[in-house]
């Protein structure tokens, strides 16, 4: 009639608990996406801010909306801008870099000089509007 | 007299740490994980060779622009002023955001300058032109 009061230590098993651990595991490294996030930086200036600079350093970029390019008033072929843009910074090292662009141009243009202005190291470089 | 010896040794590695391996991957996963909260435009992204990092996903929003003009932020498309009181909000929460724009190759420059333009005037000035690298 005896009920033995020595029972067995209760414990939660934990033997799934890797188990879990695994799913939420899994879970995690499904949902993370490695940033794959590249491109090309650019600090634009603030608004309404207007400086005045002297011609003698400022170089015009002017893109067409088939993709032709006019550098210092001068044709030239995309590919060859970034070496006409170190011959001007070793001249001068304060140059700006003006792009304009015509409201149809491509983007994929407009990316390839400023590509080729990075490739140059300019570091001073505006974006003017199309309208202007 | 018969000795019975039990010398029986259990063989095999020990699991037992075995969750607590586990718990430290699942922490830095949840750790590191950014949830992508919106799916933007179809785009076809421009190829370039000097291309940098972003400096924190967290501290980036993404605008995409598409080919056909429609430009996207927040999983919303937007016309004109909008962009500018969205970007304003978000840049007023957290100072050191950067604009990662998601443009289709094929988009033309007036979309892109219009959005120079709402992030000038929203004072939100740090740009990212997302693009791939270029393999020649």
């Amino acid at each position: 009639m005896f009920k033995s009061n020595r029972r067995e230590p209760e414990e939660i098993n934990s033997s799934s608990m890797a188990d879990i651990a695994f799913l939420l595991l899994v879970f995690f490294l499904v949902t993370t996406t490695i940033s794959m996030d590249k491109g090309l930086n650019l600090v634009l200036p603030p608004a309404g801010e207007e400086l005045e600079v002297n011609r003698k350093n400022i170089t015009n970029i002017l893109i067409n909306e088939s993709g032709k390019v006019l550098f210092d008033e001068k044709p030239a072929k995309a590919r060859e801008i970034s070496r006409l843009v170190s011959d001007k910074l070793r001249k001068n090292d304060k140059m700006i870099f003006s792009v304009q662009t015509h409201s149809r141009t491509k983007y994929s243009d407009y990316i390839l000089i400023l590509d080729q202005l990075k490739i140059a190291k300019a570091s001073r470089i505006s974006i003017a509007n199309p309208d202007q | 007299m018969k000795v019975i010896r039990k010398t029986s040794t259990k063989k095999g590695i020990s699991t037992s740490s075995m969750p607590d391996i586990i718990f430290m991957l699942l922490i830095f996963f949840m750790v590191t994980t950014v949830m992508r909260e919106f799916e933007g435009l179809k785009v076809l992204l421009p190829t370039a060779r000097t291309i940098e990092k972003l400096e924190s996903k967290r501290h980036t929003t993404y605008i995409w622009a598409s080919k056909d003009g429609l430009v996207n932020i927040d999983d919303r498309i937007i016309q004109g002023q909008g962009l500018r009181n969205i970007i304003y909000k978000k840049i007023s929460s957290d100072p050191k955001l950067t604009i990662s724009l998601k443009s289709d190759e094929d988009a033309q420059m007036k979309v892109i300058t219009d959005i120079h333009t709402e992030m000038r005037n929203a004072q939100a000035l740090k740009l990212n032109y997302s693009a791939l690298t270029k393999i020649d």
